[in-house]
């Protein structure tokens, strides 16, 4: 179907930094990302959960082209952007836009509103200065904001205005993908129910595709369609939204939406509360990287990581799944 | 007789554009092992009120308050020495941003001790032994070795369990915890609210949560404040405050919560929290308001009863529904 065209395709992604120790000591290497697959479809949200350090926005910074992979395949429209000359991707560029998690750090505070819209496409296009300036008086009548804000600057505006002039920013080019980096995380909440009612508009306006990278359970639940939970570099669960949040089956995932308050005070939960932190990542831990701090734990984990098992439509990397 | 009595508290800043009131007339009542919790937007005032009560605002802030009494003892008339024997001992607080606030260039030994030294007068062996007691208490691993870490050498939620560690050094009977865990992870902030309830239920102490997380209002208060733009607007137990809200804006908030969503499109507030230059006359969430009529542009709302949660609204809510309201016509 034309509506649900893949737009982007990952398989395998990697991507590791070296890390200096000092002169005489080998760099260690930082495995950020250590081996991502899926796919993303015109008009529908994936949603990337997982802890700080999990590699969210190292996915982000892939997905965006601002880092090359250190390998695996990424295909943007069918094209790969590993072979792809400079030429294609630049073209590339246009079609993936990201919005940052802080409005405030976003926007050069210096430059007006106007002028911000306007760059992505002096740089990308040869509008005339009088289209680009209607283009960008058009988008802001779009995202909520009034025309005369164009001669604004960013300081003027509040948290949920400044996130809008990002979201206006990031569709001037009319991309098919947009990267969300926790894109309401800094952001009250009434004003976080105002800019998803608007990225859900949008969505449906535009037919995007949106990479949502949250780690608040809640807000994924209500805009994602399918769900990836990441643990250290690592996809450790895939599933659509409702089997995730129904038939969760790695215990990572089900000690994440155990971990999740709820606003319900006459809910009684399941506790699962873990123990210890994120491991560092230059030493992950051997086999499962989940299992010191996994409550089912055995031998075989220690082992090997766990081969991609599929129950309930859901994929997860568990030895030991819950079954239901 | 209440631990700790606030009645009237107002704080107002002195600014370039004249004063601003940050809070106004504040009451709050905390009984021994109590945990009450402060809901409210940024910018409601929900810190400044406690920082104020703490004493630690700069001397551009003016605060007044009718009754400030902690176990009996008024706080506007104690000399300051007396004061400071409260504050720290008695009455502690844990800040929003562990990392900001704990000093970079003392070892968190040093810094945990400080307290102890001053208030209690103990001994360097003293001291270390109750430092290392006080950190394995929050649940933090190998506590002889972290006694001579920094603070950059510590993780968010480690620096967190620290501040932690710090408040309730001296056994305070009121802890104040200002956004405990808004910077860390889900499972990060679990297991600090974890040991918070812990403390509580162990050492029988009141605690203040100020938080704008809804989630862990539900999960952790008994009683709830709401606050908005510096004024308290309802005050219920908190099972009342999410089925049966009184305050418009209390049913706005709960209603714009993803998780409460009933439709793809969330029930949102218009607008946004005024400010010191466009704060209306009348009740300060008309504009925002979908029942609000001339009449709230008017006039200053007056609390309301008891079982109504002190709404500060004309028409307070029961069961959804506005009282005494005129009707759809009127609305504005």
């Amino acid at each position: 179907m034309q509506r649900e065209k893949t737009v982007l395709e990952a398989s395998d992604l990697r991507r590791h930094y070296e890390v200096k120790r000092g002169a005489f000591r080998q760099p260690a290497i930082l495995k950020a990302l250590d081996g991502a697959t899926f796919t993303l479809q015109r008009g529908r949200t994936l949603a990337v959960v997982g802890e700080s350090g999990c590699g969210k926005s190292t996915l982000a910074r892939l997905v965006t082209l601002i880092e090359r992979p250190t390998s695996g395949q990424l295909k943007i429209q069918g094209i790969d952007i590993i072979t792809a000359d400079d030429q294609t991707k630049r073209a590339l560029h246009k079609t993936v836009q990201i919005i940052f998690q802080d409005p405030y750090g976003s926007l050069n505070p210096r430059q007006k509103i106007g002028l911000c819209l306007e760059e992505p496409l002096l740089v990308n296009t040869d509008m005339g200065k009088k289209e680009r300036a209607e283009k960008a008086r058009n988008m802001l009548d779009l995202v909520g904001l009034r025309p005369e804000y164009y001669d604004r600057y960013p300081h003027m505006f509040s948290g949920g205005q400044r996130q809008r002039v990002a979201v206006a920013r990031a569709l001037m080019l009319n991309p098919e993908i947009l990267v969300l980096d926790e894109p309401v995380s800094a952001l009250d909440v009434s004003i976080q129910a105002q800019i998803l009612n608007l990225l859900a508009d949008l969505q449906e306006q535009f037919n995007l595709a949106y990479l949502f990278i949250s780690h608040d359970l809640s807000v994924v639940k209500h805009i994602a369609d399918d769900v990836m939970v990441m643990y250290l570099g690592r996809p450790i669960e895939f599933g659509s939204r409702e089997n995730i949040f129904s038939k969760p089956h790695h215990p990572y995932t089900r000690a994440l939406l155990s971990a999740t308050p709820v606003a319900d005070p006459f809910r009684t939960k399941e506790q699962i509360t873990l123990h210890g932190e994120l491991p560092s990542p230059i030493a992950p831990p051997t086999g499962c990287t989940f299992h010191p701090r996994c409550p089912h734990m055995t031998e075989i984990c220690k082992g090997d990581f766990p081969d991609i098992g599929v129950l309930d439509n859901c994929e997860f990397a568990c030895y030991h799944p819950k079954t239901y | 007789m209440p631990l700790l009595e606030i009645e009237n508290l107002s704080v107002a800043f002195q600014t370039a554009g004249g004063m601003f009131t940050a809070v106004d007339r504040v009451s709050l009542h905390i009984d021994p092992g109590e945990i009450v919790s402060i809901v409210g937007e940024s910018g409601s005032g929900k810190s400044v009120a406690m920082l104020a009560l703490m004493g630690l605002l700069p001397w551009t802030a003016k605060v007044t308050a009718d009754v400030l009494k902690f176990d009996g003892k008024d706080l506007n008339t104690i000399s300051p020495k007396k004061l400071r024997t409260i504050i720290g001992r008695e009455m502690a607080m844990i800040f929003q941003e562990p990392l900001s606030s704990l000093n970079p260039c003392f070892t968190v030994g040093f810094q945990l001790t400080e307290a102890l030294k001053i208030h209690f007068g103990m001994s360097r062996k003293e001291c270390r032994a109750r430092a290392i007691e006080l950190l394995d208490q929050v649940g933090i691993p190998e506590p002889q070795k972290r006694l001579k870490a920094f603070p950059h050498q510590l993780s968010g939620g480690m620096n967190q369990r620290v501040m932690i560690a710090i408040a309730i050094s001296c056994n305070p009977r009121l802890l104040i915890a200002d956004e405990p865990t808004t910077a860390l992870d889900v499972t990060i902030q679990a297991q600090i609210l974890d040991l918070l309830l812990k403390l509580h239920q162990d050492k029988q102490m009141s605690l203040v949560l100020i938080t704008h997380d809804m989630g862990v209002v539900a999960e952790t208060a008994e009683r709830v404040v709401v606050q908005y733009a510096g004024q308290q607007v309802e005050k219920q137990l908190v099972k009342g405050l999410f089925s049966n809200p009184h305050h418009p804006y209390t049913a706005a908030l709960l209603d714009s919560l993803p998780e409460r969503a009933k439709t793809k499109k969330l029930p949102s507030i218009a607008g946004v929290v005024p400010g010191q230059f466009d704060k209306p006359g009348g009740c300060l969430f008309a504009p925002r308001c979908k029942y609000s009529t001339r009449h709230c542009i008017a006039k200053t709302p007056e609390p309301a009863a008891d079982e109504l949660g002190r709404a500060l609204c004309h028409y307070p809510l029961r069961d959804g529904v506005p009282m005494n309201h005129p009707g759809e016509e009127e609305v504005i």
